[in-house]
Parts: C-alpha cells; structure tokens; sequence
C-alpha cells in the first residue's frame, strides 16, 4: 500500500512521519516515535490505554488512522512531564497511589489533564462519571479518583495565589 | 529506617510518566519479528485439511510453523504434558492454536492467520457439566472428596434440613497488558526471554524444553507485568515458547503479543463451578452438618485444574465450624479454554458456596443472616501464642529492644472513604480462650481466629444494625426499588497447597559505594511486592531506600523460583531477602565491631550509620572497610516456610501456615422492574497483620474487592451452543468502571501483628481481599428475598438478567 507523509505536532514539535492510510495512531506513535507511554489495552476503544490528547480532546489513539492527524496538536503523557519534572497530575497520582501496575496509568493521567481543563472543580461524582472511558484492573478506582480531586485543588490553589 | 511505611510504588515516578517499560516497549532490534497464532474455529474433532498457501503468501510473512515442522510438537502444560504449542491434529476448544505466523510486523502476522483454509471433521463438543458428567469427562480417577465427622448422621439428626444449588460463572482476569513475550536467540544457541509473566522459572523450564536444551541455556527475565492476576502463571507459556522456536528458527529476534480477543479466546479463565449443597441446622442456625459437592468446568487440559479445585475445597468452610461435613469435587474436563488460576484460586467459589447456605439457613428460619454467620464461626483464638513476644520485631537494631515507637508508627492505617473519620481498629483485642475442637474439615486447628472481634467491630462502625432496620422499614413501603445489606467474612489460607512451591531465594550485592542490589524470584505485577521487599532490605541495613535497587526478576539470579501467586509473594520473597541482607551485615558488623570498640553483636545499623556505644561510622565507610579486608559483600538469601504438612488424597494436614482475615459489609438497592442494581455502600475492615506498607495494602484491598464484586456481578462469560465464547471483548464483557465504584467506600486495615512468625508479622494480602467482593452478592440476595416469601436462590455473576429472575423466584 502506498505510504503517506502526515505531519504533527506532537508534544510540542513538529514530526513527520510515512505511514500507510490503514495504520492506526496509536502504532505510529509507539513504534515510530518511540513514545511507549500510551499503551494498548484492547483496541477497540473500551478501555483507554491509549488515551492522547488532539487538539484539545481526549481520544482514543487505537480508533483513530494515523492520517487522520495531520496537522494536529497531539500531547501524550510523555508530553505532561518527564520523570525529573512531573506534571501536578502526575505527582498526585504517585503520592496517593494512583497506581499498581501502571499500565492504565498513562491514559488516565491523559484524561484526567484534559478532564481538569474541561471542568477544573469537579465533584467526585463528575471525576468518577468523567473518568468513566478508562478501565483500570487493579486499583478499584479509589486512589485514582482521589488523585485527581487532590491535584485539582492543588491546580486551583495555585491559581489562586497567582491571582 | 521502619519496614513498615506507607510508601508510593517503587516505580510510579516510571509509570506516571509512561517511561516504565512493558514487554511490548521494549525497544527490539531492526530485524525482530512478529508472531500470531492460527486458531481454530470448531469446538470439538479433527483438523482434516489446513492449507496454509495463502498465510505463507501473504505481505510480510517469514515463515509459518504447523504441528509438522517439529519433531515434537513442544509441551505448553505447566502440569500435566497435555498442551501442544499448535494442535497435533485433535481440536480440544474453539481458539486452540493450530498454526504459528511469523511475519515482519504485528499486523501482518495478524492479518495473515487469517487467510488459512482449515477443514475439520467435527464431533460433539463437551461444553457444559451435563455433558462431562455424562461422557465421564473427568481429570484424576474420580471425584476427591475430604470428610469431617459424619455428615450423614448430622443431617438425619439435625432439626432442620435443606438443599440448594448455586451457579458460579467463572471470570476473565482482563490484565490490561495482554500477554507478551519476547525471544532473543544468543551465541551457541542459547536464549534470552522477556515475558510477561508470574512465573519466570516456568517459562525457562518450558522453553528449555521446547529447544531441547539444559535450563541454564535460557535465561528469562521479568520487569513487570501490566496485571497478573494469576492470568500470567501460566498462560503465557505458549508466547514464550512459540517466541523461542521461531527465533530459533530464524536466529531473529522475536516477539508475540496476542490481540485482546485473541487473548479471550486462547487463555484460561478462573473456574466456573456449580454448588450443591444439604445443609442440617438447628432453630438456633447453627448447622450440624453439611454436604457440599462441587461441580468444576476445568477446560481441556489439565493445567491447575487439580490445585485450584482442592483449593475450593479447603474454602468450603469459609469462617465457620462444620461439626460435620463432606466435599466432594468433580474436575470435569470440557472442550472450553482451560481454566487456570485467578486470585484466589478455587477459594472463592469454596466460599460463596458455603456463604450461600447460610444465606439460605438464615432466610428459612427468618433470622438475620449476621446473626447465622455469628453463630457459626469458629471459636475465638487462644490469646496470642507466646512466640509473638519472641519472634523478630519490626525496626532495623541488631539486638535492640522491641521498637516500640516503630509499632506506634503503624498508625499509618487509616480509614477511608467519603464519609467516616479516622478510626483504628485493634487495639482493645483481648480474645477469650478457644472452647471445644475447632478443626476444619480438612482437620487443620484454626489457631488465630480473629473473627469474632472483627465483626463487631465492623458492624459497629458501619451501623449494620441500624442500616438493616433502614432498609428492612425502606422495603416495606417501596414496591419497586428493594434495599439489601449484607456483612460477609473472609478467612482465607496462606501458602501454597502444593507444599514444596513454599521456598524462595534472594540475590543482595552491596557495592563499594554503598549502593545494595536487590534480586529475589518475586515478579511485580502490581501489587507492591518490590517496594515491600525493597523497604525490608533498608531497613535491614539501616538506610534509605534510595539506596536499594530494585532489579527485574531474573532466572539468572536466583533460580528454581515459585511463581508469584497464592499472595505469598512478600511472605517468601522478603524473608529471603532478609536472610542474604543480614548475612552481609553480620560481615560488616565483624569487620567494623573493632573500629568501633565493641563487639559485633553490638553494632546497630540505623540512619545511615553503624552505632556502637557512642561510636559510630557510615555505611559507606564500613562498606568500604568491608570491601578492603576482602571480605565478600554479596550473598544469597533461602527462606521456606515452616509448620506445612499436607497430604491432598486424604484431605488432611496442614496445608496453610496461617490465615488471613477480613470481612465486608454492603448494602445494595435493586430495581425489581428491571433487574439494575448499584452498590450504595461498602465498609471494609481488614486484617494485612503488621502492615508493611499500609498504602500499598489498602490499594490492594480496594482493588480485590472491586474485581471480586465484578466477577460476582457485571463479569459473564457467554459460550454459545457450539462451544464459542460470545463475550470475547470488553464490548461485551463488563468489568467495573470508574461510575461503578460503591457511592461510599470506606476501608480499614485490622492493625494486629500476625501470630506466626512472618516477615516483620505481617500478612499476605493479595488474594484475600477479592473474597470480601461476596458481600455484594449476599447483599443482593437480600434485596432479591425483600420482594417476596420464597428463597430467591440467586446466581453469580448476578447481572441484571439475573437479579430479574431472582426476584421472580422470591415471588413464585
Ligand atoms: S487500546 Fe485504545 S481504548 Fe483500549
Ligand atoms: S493500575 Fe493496573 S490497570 Fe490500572
């Protein structure tokens, strides 16, 4: 099949890539751009391991073709923080174990950052509803959910304080 | 610094921030290939033509490998030699491996396993327990049955009798990494392996075999795994291997990962049981005796068929104390995926069975079934035997007294939830002194039941009695919206049945610098057990845990490892490791004692330092002085667990060398128009001993309970009438989401140091928690039974359909 140049903005630089039409996002961003943070869980876009942000959504890389993102701003998780300057999502999800076996881990952090943009003081009830398209196996959702509340209010506070 | 902290993971700094790897991130050579298996469509028969032209033919592919191009077809069994990599010809279930793809890339080798043209001569397919018991479909000779008194007598003897039946769907462990492994071929044909697996001694063995070498030809190493579960004890056998002939057959790297709804098709699933029981009881609710028999759906092989079943058996019990009992287990052999384990094992289905004729004791008699369940449990423990006073204290002081501002910082247990304050549990435990006999069937002498004081506790705190009457005045004037409750204890036995997998190993190195290395056979999947084990060796050397490495698990570190299941991961792996770290700061202590003017009994290390009398030095000054006296800073580590004798024939012995404990209490409401149900509330108390690490336990407390009311509720697995499981995708199969957590959760740690002699008295928390799921079901059939007289007699996974017709049975 004939391969296409498609070009994005991914974590904030410009990249091109060949892909053939069929070839899903979540393959050229694992195996071309070597980003490994979003995983693959099932997909059929049920459970959210592969969740990135475009142009300001969340969306399921697995159910989405590759040159479907040309021109697109894309951040994953990779893009949030690094190991040595973690997002406020991130530390809150390791601080109040967030986590086990963290191959959820990435895509929920995915989510909930653009959770937080959409609706920046949510209850918990619209954390657990918002948060609904991502499974996670191992941590019954308790901590996960926590996480997020606590790094909402630190995310206010501080913009708060800035004001 | 304390063992005992409530530490984050020992990677989430890796996880948060996508740079811990899986084996699917693995960055693999240029050439390295992909593989897929052909899998067959038919449930039952004979593979009578496979051309396989057009998978050969197709873009992409390398090779393609059917039961003909081996000598011998490799064994993927972990017991019993009965799994062929790829089908010798006989079609055992629908999704069995007939071919093996190897091509350039995931996809293609996909997409070209698709392509084959099989032919089968079909036979009749054994798929349900009717069938197997009419074709005496079997595995051993006949059914294992254990017996405690006589039942038969008690039941003629006893007041009241009745009979019951449940069903008990199995469960898909749904690890959100899929399995995974990766060959890569070495010089003189030995092979390195990466796999996604619990039990990386099973697969060098495996593999080993495969290519007909010596164990030492392969070594296999595991980082993590994406979910466990027991999904990964031996099921990812067949990529491992599959991996390793290929790339021994190219010299290429190597690589499969299956496809979710491959996934659901080829591997095992936790055991589908059915129940029946007859129970004899008093007015009082006390049962003097009861008959359970045990119906299995093992699958086609045999894999761990056997354990998990007498497992079920030694759970028949649960919490109480049968006077009289007999268990009588069917491992019935049928043409589905083979059943392997699942968190906990066979226990679970043994413990609903007996939760539900107490359910169904309570309901006849129209008596709270707390007050039943009460009634029965096992006499309280002795006061705690005097070895907890001598055994080994938490704190990190070579011959220091008992730490008692250590114990004090176990009030990291916390309780919580969106509602509740901080509340402890424990501390006013004064047990009175065990009465008559309390064996069970398996006539093991239950020693340390702290039952008794949980409950009360429990039903304290969560106002079981007061909600109870809510929802019973609720009921009475609600026709459509029905209100359950129920509290539902857990005692669940630890180690391993088969008694010679209780052993571990560990690996420490201390280098020049001070930095230690850490190995030992655990595999982390999640549950913590790394960060744990890694907080024991600090603490054993007295610094902090920033200094300890933790490094994947490795065949070629320590060998002959266990898997990481029957949650003795931590009981095992970190006395090992305890043992090969005080080796070496015995060492170290002898050769800094003179330095410091005392004797090497003397010298405690703590902070970062060695102290003796006043003097002191670091730990990388010591280290150091170790090193240039030449003396060796690196040992190994040997643990196995004491007190274990157990004879599976006969159903006698001591199978467990402890238990642990915990108990749940749930209230429900149900729409009985519809069947919908959600949890309202759950409260947790639960007995981790001396918690290691009281974050990571409660974590995994909150976890196993969820996955245990899943697999008790939204989780069915649907096989039609030709043997095809329907339900082979999260489209259609419902594990718990975020929306789907109880409206209030509050969850407590028992804060007890265990009685037998574990790893800093704590206890093993992996499995027991998932049991505590069984309050919901209780609960349902609790609001099931307020719609009407009759016993609703409700079935798992009570999904809605399921619910709906309870309901109706309550009202028949
Ligand atoms: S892999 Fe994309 S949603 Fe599951
Ligand atoms: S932490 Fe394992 S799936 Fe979420």
């Amino acid at each position: 099949m004939t391969k296409q140049i498609v070009e994005m903005m991914v974590n904030g630089e410009t990249r091109e890539v060949m892909v053939e039409p069929r070839e899903l996002l979540i393959y050229v961003l694992r195996e071309q751009l070597r980003l490994t943070g979003p995983h693959v869980g099932c997909e059929t876009s049920h459970c959210g391991a592969c969740t990135v942000e475009i142009n300001g959504k969340s969306v399921k890389s697995c159910t989405m073709f590759a040159v479907q993102a040309q021109g697109a701003e894309i951040t994953t998780i990779e893009g949030l923080g690094s190991p040595d300057g973690l997002h406020v999502l991130q530390e809150s999800f390791k601080e109040h174990h967030g986590l086990q076996c963290g191959y959820c881990t990435p895509g929920m952090i995915t989510r909930a950052h653009r959770l937080l943009q959409e609706n920046p003081n949510p209850t918990e009830e619209e954390v657990r509803f918002g948060m609904a398209g991502n499974i996670c196996r191992c941590t019954g959702y308790q901590n996960i959910v926590k996480s997020i509340l606590a790094a909402a209010a630190e995310i206010n506070s501080a913009s708060e304080a800035a004001q | 610094m304390s063992a005992h902290k409530p530490l984050p993971h020992d990677a989430a700094r890796l996880h948060v921030t996508g740079a811990a790897r899986y084996v699917d991130d693995i960055p693999t050579p240029a050439d390295c290939l992909h593989l897929a298996f052909g899998i067959s469509s038919v449930a039952a028969g004979t593979v009578t033509a496979m051309d396989l032209d057009a998978v050969r033919s197709a873009p992409g592919v390398v090779a393609v490998m059917e039961a003909a191009d081996f000598d011998v077809i490799p064994d993927c069994s972990p017991s019993n030699h009965d799994e062929p990599l790829v089908s010798d010809g006989t079609v055992h279930y629908l999704g069995q491996p007939l071919f093996l793809v190897v091509a350039d890339s995931h996809l293609a080798a996909r997409r070209a396993a698709r392509a084959a043209q099989v032919s089968y001569a079909e036979t009749a397919a054994i798929l349900t327990i009717e069938d197997a018991l009419a074709a005496g479909s079997i595995f051993e000779d006949g059914p294992r049955v254990y017996t405690k008194g006589d039942v038969t007598a008690a039941l003629a003897g006893a007041d009241h009798v009745a009979d019951g039946r449940i069903e008990i769907g199995g469960q898909e462990h749904f690890y959100l990494e899929g399995q995974a492994a990766l060959a890569l071929p070495q010089e003189d044909g030995d092979m390195i392996v990466q796999s996604s697996s619990q039990h990386p001694t099973e697969i060098q063995h495996k593999v080993a075999d495969a290519l007909g070498l010596p164990m030492h030809g392969v070594r296999v190493e595991v980082r993590r795994m994406g979910g466990g579960f027991g999904g990964k004890e031996s099921q990812g056998n067949h990529l491992a291997i599959a991996c390793a002939v290929a790339a021994r057959a190219t010299g290429r790297p190597c690589k499969m990962r299956y496809d979710r709804d491959d996934d659901f098709l080829i591997t095992g699933k936790r055991h589908d049981f059915r129940i029946d029981y007859r129970v004899g009881f008093g007015a009082d609710g006390r049962i003097a005796g009861v008959d359970f028999t045990q119906y299995v759906r093992c699958g086609w092989s045999m894999d761990l068929s056997l354990p998990v079943a007498d497992r079920a058996m030694l759970h028949a019990d649960n919490a109480y104390l049968l006077p009289a009992a007999r268990i009588t287990s069917h491992r019935l052999r049928t043409n589905t995926q083979s059943a392997t384990a699942f968190r906990g094992f066979g226990g679970p289905q043994g413990m609903v069975g007996i939760e539900r004729v107490l359910d169904h004791v309570a309901h006849i008699l129209g008596r709270d079934p707390l007050e039943v369940r009460r009634v029965n449990y096992y006499p309280p423990a002795q006061a705690a035997s005097s070895d907890t006073a001598t055994g080994d204290t938490p704190g990190a002081k070579t011959g220091a007294p008992l730490d008692t501002a250590d114990l004090a910082g176990r009030g990291s247990v916390r309780v919580e939830g969106s509602s509740g304050g901080g509340r402890r549990f424990g501390a006013a435990y004064s047990p009175a002194p065990a009465a008559t006999g309390n064996t069970t069937p398996y006539g093991m002498e239950v020693e340390d039941f702290i039952l008794h004081e949980m409950t009360e506790a429990l039903s304290e705190s969560c106002d079981y009695a007061g909600r109870r009457a809510e929802a019973a005045a609720w009921n009475a004037t609600q026709p459509v919206l029905k209100k359950g409750i129920a509290l539902t204890p857990v005692k669940f036995g630890i180690s391993f049945t088969l008694t010679h997998l209780n052993q571990a190993g560990a690996l420490v190195h201390v280098y020049q610098d001070g930095s230690i290395h850490m190995n030992h056979g655990g595999t982390e999947m999640g549950q913590g057990l790394f960060q744990k084990v890694a907080q024991v060796a600090a603490s054993r050397f007295g610094v902090g845990l920033e200094r300890v490495k933790i490094t994947a698990t490795d065949t070629g570190k320590v060998p002959n490892t266990s898997a990481t299941a029957a949650s003795s991961g931590t009981d095992l792996n970190g006395m090992a490791v305890k043992v090969a770290c005080d080796e070496i700061r015995a060492r170290i202590a002898r050769v800094a004692a003179p330095h410091l003017q005392a004797e090497p009994e003397a010298v405690i290390f703590d902070g970062g330092m060695l102290r003796a009398d006043g003097a002191e030095m670091t730990f990388e000054e010591a280290v150091s002085m170790t090193y240039m006296a030449r003396v060796s800073l690196s040992a190994t580590g040997f643990y196995r667990t004491p007190k274990l004798e157990w004879d599976r024939i006969a159903g006698r012995g001591r199978p467990f060398f402890y238990f642990a404990y915990g108990a749940a209490c749930t209230e429900v409401v149900i729409d009985t128009l519809t069947g919908e149900n959600r949890i309202l509330r759950t409260d947790i108390l639960h007995d981790a001993g001396a918690s290691l690490n009281p974050a990571l336990d409660i974590g995994q407390i909150e976890g196993g309970f969820v996955q245990g009311a899943g697999w008790l509720t939204t989780e069915e697995l649907v096989w039609d009438a030709k043997g095809a499981l329907r339900t082979h995708a999260p489209s259609t199969y419902k594990i718990p989401a975020c929306s789907d957590r109880p409206d209030i959760f509050n969850v407590a740690l028992w804060d007890r140091p265990n009685r037998e002699d574990t790893i800093y008295r704590s206890k093993a928390v992996g499995e027991p928690p998932l049991m505590l799921g069984i309050s919901v079901l209780m609960a349902l059939s609790d609001a099931c039974a307020a719609s009407g007289p009759a016993y609703p007699d409700l079935h798992a996974p009570a999904t809605a359909e399921e619910v709906l017709r309870a309901v109706g049975r309550a009202r028949a």
